[in-house]
C-alpha cells in the first residue's frame, strides 16, 4: 500500500450561514485514483477546491506530504486542477497554453519546447501547437486542459467534473484514456464526479459524499456490493431497498418472507434497510421461490429486460436476460449473497445529480 | 420571399441613412473640392494645398496640437480608467450596479453645462483658487492653457473608458483566474499574463472612444482653451459660421474623417482579434 499523501483533518465549511462541509475527514494515498461521487450540493467539489486552495476552511487542517498547508496560496501548491469548463486562455494558443506554467518557472525554451510536445503527445495533440483554442472541440479543448495541468508535473492532479461537457461516446473514451494517463505517469489523481458509472470505471478509491458529510469509503466493488447505508446504495447502480428486521444473526424478514443471509451483528429484531441489486434476484415458475408475483411492466434495455415484479407488500426491480411476459404470475427466488444488510439511515432525496455543484 | 420582405422592413432605416448620413457625407466631399461651393461647381484642390502648406504650416500646428492634445488626454483616461474599471469589476454586484450607475450620472446633464460649471471652479477667482488662498497656498492657473482643455477631455470622456474595459474585465470567468494561479502565477503574474491581455479589446475601444472626440472637440477648446489654443474643431467650425469657406472646412472635415477612420482601423482590428477574450469557452 502506498504512503499518505494528503490528509483532510476534520474539516468545516461554511458559505455565510450553510454548512457545505461538516467535519470532513479523509486520506489520499500516493499513485491512487479516488474519485469524490455524490449528487449536486453534497460538498465534494468544495472539497476539491480546498485541497488546490481555491477556498480557506472555515476550520480543521490541510495536510501535504505531512506538511500543513491550509493557508498556502494555490499557486505554491503542487498540485494542479483541470477545471469544470476547461478555463482555458483564449488569448494564447495550444502551445502557449501548456506552456503557461512552465514560462511562469522560467523553464528554457528548448526545455519549453520538449516537455509541451510531450504532453501533445500524451493527450493525443501532436501538431496543434499552433492552433487557437477557440478552433478546437470541446473534447480538444479537455485534452489542453489535462495537458496544461500535467506539463508541471504535479503530484496530484484535481479534476473537476472534466468529462461533464462531453458527449456519451467522447465521455467513456476519455474516461479509459484518463486512467490510462494516470497508471502511465503514477500520480495521484483526485476526482470529483456525479456520475456513478464514471466513478465505478476509474477509480481506484471512491467517497460517496452526501450533504457534505462522507458516507463511505471503498473500493468499486465495495461500494457496489457492501453499500454501507441506503443513501449509497441507492446512488450507486440499480437496487431494491427494503425495509425490514434482522430476526437474528443470519436471518431477516422483510417483504413478508423470512430470508436466510450472510449478515451478523445486529441487535435482535432491529429495523434494518435490506438492499438486494435487481440482477440478484431470479425468477422462476410459481411455487418454486419464496415469493409469489405479478410481472406489472417490462422494458427492454439492450442487454436484459427490466422489470417490475409485484408481491404482496414489495413491488422489485427485477433484471433478467429473459423476458416474462407482462401479467404473469412467477415466483422470486433470492440467495443469501443477493441480500446485504444495512443499519437505517436518511434515504436520499434523488440520485440525480445537477450539473452545477456547490 | 422571406429575404424580400426583411429587407423591405429596413426601408425606413436606408431612406433615413440616405438622407441624414450618406448624402451630407457626400456633400462635404464634393464641397472640399469646389472652389466656392455656394455658387457652382468649380473643382479645385486649392483647400488641401492650403491646408498642407508647408511654407506656413498654421493648419498642420493646428492639428498636431489637437492630436497631441487628444492623444495625452486619452492617455490619462486610460490611466486613470483602467485602475477605476479593475476595482469597479472586484466589487460585488449590488455596490458595482451603484457604482457604475455613478459613473455615469454626470452624463445625464448636458455636456455644454458641465464644461461651463468647469470654467467657474478654474477661474482666477474661481472656486478652486479661493479655496488656495484662504488656506494660503500659490493660485493654480491652468485657465485658458492647453492643460485646461486635457483636464475639460478627461473629466468628459473618462466613462467613455471606463465602461468598455469594465464590460470586458466582468466577463473574465473566474475559473481562468484561478487556472492562472493553480499554475503557479501570483496576483502579479495573473494580472499582466492574463487579465490584461484579455481586456485589450476593451482597452481598444476605449481608446478609440476618447480619442474621437477628444481630436475633433470644438467646446471645450473654446471654454477653457480660450482663443490661443483653437483646434482643429474649432478651425473648422470657423471656417462655417464666420469666414463663410464652406469649402475649406469641408476639406479639413474630411482629413480629420480619414485620420479616425485610420485610427479605428487599427483599434478594430485589435478589437476583432480579441473579441471571445475572457468569455468561457
Amino acid at each position: 500500500m502506498e504512503k499518505e499523501l494528503i490528509r483532510l483533518d476534520n474539516i468545516v465549511m461554511h458559505f455565510g450561514g450553510t454548512e457545505v462541509l461538516n467535519c470532513l475527514n479523509l486520506h489520499i494515498r500516493d499513485r491512487e485514483f479516488l474519485t469524490m461521487l455524490g449528487p449536486s450540493g453534497c460538498g465534494k467539489t468544495t472539497t476539491l477546491r480546498i485541497i488546490g486552495g481555491f477556498v480557506t476552511p472555515s476550520s480543521g487542517r490541510v495536510l501535504f506530504d505531512g506538511v500543513d498547508i491550509t493557508e498556502l496560496p494555490p499557486h505554491k501548491r503542487e498540485v494542479n486542477t483541470v477545471f469544470q469548463k476547461y478555463a482555458l486562455f483564449t488569448h494564447l494558443d495550444v502551445f502557449e497554453n501548456i506552456a503557461f506554467g512552465l514560462r511562469l518557472r522560467k523553464v528554457g525554451d528548448a526545455d519549453c519546447k520538449r516537455r509541451v510536445g510531450e504532453m501533445l503527445e500524451l493527450v493525443n495533440l501532436r501538431g496543434y501547437d499552433n492552433r487557437t483554442v477557440s478552433s478546437l472541440s470541446g473534447g480538444e479543448q479537455q485534452r489542453v486542459a489535462i495537458a496544461r495541468a500535467l506539463v508541471l508535473h504535479p503530484k496530484v492532479l484535481l479534476l473537476d467534473e472534466p468529462l461533464g461537457a462531453l458527449d456519451l461516446k467522447l465521455r467513456k473514451e476519455m474516461q479509459l484514456e484518463l486512467k490510462k494517463i494516470q497508471q502511465h505517469l503514477g500520480i495521484t489523481f483526485v476526482y470529483v464526479t456525479h456520475d456513478q458509472e464514471e466513478a465505478l470505471t476509474m477509480s481506484d478509491t471512491i467517497v460517496v459524499m452526501n450533504r457534505g458529510e462522507i458516507q463511505q469509503i471503498g473500493s468499486p466493488t465495495d461500494i457496489y456490493n457492501e453499500p454501507k447505508n441506503a443513501f449509497v446504495a441507492d446512488f450507486i447502480g440499480e437496487s431494491n431497498i427494503i425495509d425490514a428486521r434482522m430476526e437474528k444473526d443470519y436471518v431477516v424478514r422483510f417483504a413478508g418472507s423470512r430470508f436466510e443471509c450472510l449478515d451478523a451483528g445486529f441487535t435482535e429484531n432491529e429495523d434494518i434497510d435490506v438492499v438486494v441489486r435487481p440482477e440478484d434476484v431470479d425468477i422462476l415458475s410459481p411455487g418454486a421461490g419464496q415469493l409469489e408475483g405479478i410481472v406489472e411492466s417490462s422494458i427492454f434495455k439492450g442487454v436484459h429486460y427490466e422489470m417490475i415484479i409485484r408481491t404482496r407488500d414489495f413491488s422489485f426491480l427485477v433484471q433478467s436476460t429473459d423476458n416474462q411476459e407482462i401479467g404473469r404470475e412467477v415466483s422470486l427466488l433470492i440467495t443469501p449473497d443477493a441480500i446485504h444488510c444495512m443499519k437505517k439511515s436518511p434515504r436520499p432525496h434523488g440520485k440525480e445529480g445537477g450539473e452545477e455543484d456547490a | 420571399m422571406r429575404k424580400r420582405r426583411t429587407s423591405l422592413l429596413a426601408l425606413p432605416f436606408t431612406i433615413y441613412a440616405l438622407i441624414f448620413i450618406a448624402a451630407p457625407l457626400l456633400l462635404i466631399v464634393v464641397y472640399s473640392f469646389c472652389v466656392s461651393p455656394q455658387n457652382g461647381v468649380t473643382l479645385t484642390l486649392e483647400h488641401y494645398k492650403k491646408f498642407f502648406d508647408f511654407s506656413n504650416p498654421v493648419y498642420l500646428q493646428v492639428l498636431w496640437r489637437s492630436i497631441y492634445i487628444a492623444v495625452i488626454s486619452t492617455a490619462i483616461c486610460l490611466l486613470l480608467g483602467y485602475p477605476m474599471a479593475y476595482i469597479l469589476s472586484k466589487l460585488r454586484p449590488g455596490l458595482r450596479q451603484v457604482l457604475s450607475v455613478l459613473f455615469v450620472l454626470p452624463m445625464w446633464m448636458n455636456f455644454l453645462l458641465r464644461t461651463y460649471s468647469w470654467m467657474s471652479l478654474l477661474e482666477k477667482t474661481g472656486l478652486i483658487n479661493s479655496f488656495l488662498e484662504a488656506i494660503n497656498l500659490p493660485a493654480f492657473n491652468i485657465m485658458y492653457t492647453q492643460w485646461a482643455i486635457v483636464l475639460g477631455n478627461v473629466y468628459n470622456f473618462l466613462p467613455f473608458m471606463i465602461l468598455p474595459i469594465y464590460n470586458v474585465l466582468i466577463k473574465i470567468d473566474q475559473s481562468v483566474i484561478e487556472a492562472a494561479q493553480d499554475l503557479g502565477a501570483d496576483s502579479m503574474k495573473v494580472f499582466g499574463r492574463v487579465i490584461l491581455p484579455l481586456s485589450l479589446g476593451g482597452v481598444a475601444s476605449g481608446i478609440s472612444m476618447t480619442f474621437m472626440p477628444a481630436v475633433t472637440t470644438f467646446v471645450i477648446s473654446k471654454l477653457l482653451g480660450g482663443g490661443q489654443n483653437a483646434l482643429i474643431g474649432d478651425l473648422i467650425e470657423k471656417q462655417f459660421k464666420t469666414t463663410g469657406n464652406w469649402g475649406f472646412g469641408s476639406a479639413m472635415s474630411v482629413i480629420i474623417m480619414v485620420l479616425i477612420l485610420l485610427a479605428m482601423n487599427f483599434t478594430s482590428s485589435y478589437e476583432k482579434d480579441r473579441e471571445e477574450g475572457g468569455q468561457l469557452l
